[in-house]
């Protein structure tokens, strides 16, 4: 991949929507991976036992799962220097699996650092799961 | 059990340090489907500049949370962890997280104080390499369910 040339992008440009999957066997993964072993993340009784409709993913895993869409726009991971978000509602994965959508539009540009920063809209099911997050990039 | 706010301003001495391998980065990029292949492939990481496969950015959380377990698990902390929610997560990067670094965390208590029958905390934690390079800094914000009281 190529990084992105900042004089190619203009506020407003919009990305996606990407659509996203999200198993039980994705969140098995990334507990592995990220040492985040809460059980509300797989175990369905357990999740239920605590209130919760279903098993979650890891708002990590949502928040990172989102983050790919702006690094691949970006063409290089590396590139991003900012990241933040809210939690605002739960990804609920029932054992037939689900889906997130992520929607990109860039908010401002600095053309003197070569930073932009890019809003994401993350959603499952329609409904907004994370608030605020914003992602500042390095581009070209 | 209520949060402990005696200890807004501490920081704890570092951790780790946490070794980062690049199967370590492939199954965290595989499990949040970056595809990326500056995560996978040496040659494409070097070739963007980098000195081997490197970390999506939220994978710096797994080296803040396990720097921020000395904190919540202290028993003066005042944390019950299994009420604890994410509410709130931002990242600065200095640099990538990269395959070969040997990962040291210190975490800032930034807030700790009830709200509205909750405690809200706020943790800044600062991962640097074992040579001293700064990495990135990671703040987290966590509710306590009914951690006010």
């Amino acid at each position: 991949m190529s990084v992105r040339q900042l004089s190619e992008v203009a506020v407003g440009d919009t990305i996606g929507p990407v659509t996203i999957p999200v198993t039980r066997d994705t969140l098995v993964a990334y507990a592995n991976a990220s040492g985040d072993q809460n059980p509300i993340h797989q175990n369905e009784a357990f999740a239920r036992s605590v209130g919760l409709p279903d098993v979650i993913a890891h708002g990590m895993w949502t928040m990172g799962a989102a983050g790919t869409v702006v690094s691949d726009w970006a063409g290089d991971a590396g590139r991003v220097v900012q990241y933040g978000t809210r939690f605002t509602q739960p990804v609920v994965v029932p054992s037939s699996g689900s889906e997130i959508v992520v929607r990109g539009v860039v908010k401002s540009l600095d053309s003197e650092s070569s930073l932009a920063t890019v809003e994401l809209t993350t959603t499952c099911d329609g409904v907004k799961v994370l608030g605020r997050c914003l992602a500042v990039v390095r581009l070209d | 059990m209520a949060v402990n706010t005696d200890f807004v301003g501490r920081t704890y001495p570092p951790s780790g340090p946490y070794a980062v391998d690049a199967a370590l980065v492939a199954s965290f990029a595989a499990a949040v489907g970056a595809t990326d292949p500056v995560h996978t492939d040496a040659e494409v990481a070097r070739a963007a500049g980098y000195a081997d496969v490197i970390a999506p950015p939220t994978m710096a959380v797994r080296f803040a949370q396990m720097t921020d377990r000395v904190y919540v698990t202290d028993p003066e902390a005042g944390i019950d962890y299994s009420r604890v929610a994410h509410g709130e997560q931002r990242f600065v990067h200095h640099r990538p997280i990269t395959a070969g670094d040997e990962v040291l965390g210190s975490v800032t208590v930034d807030q700790a104080r009830p709200a509205g029958g909750h405690a809200m905390i706020i943790t800044r934690t600062e991962l640097t390499t074992t040579g001293g390079e700064a990495l990135a800094t990671c703040v987290s914000t966590m509710v306590v369910r009914g951690g006010g009281e």
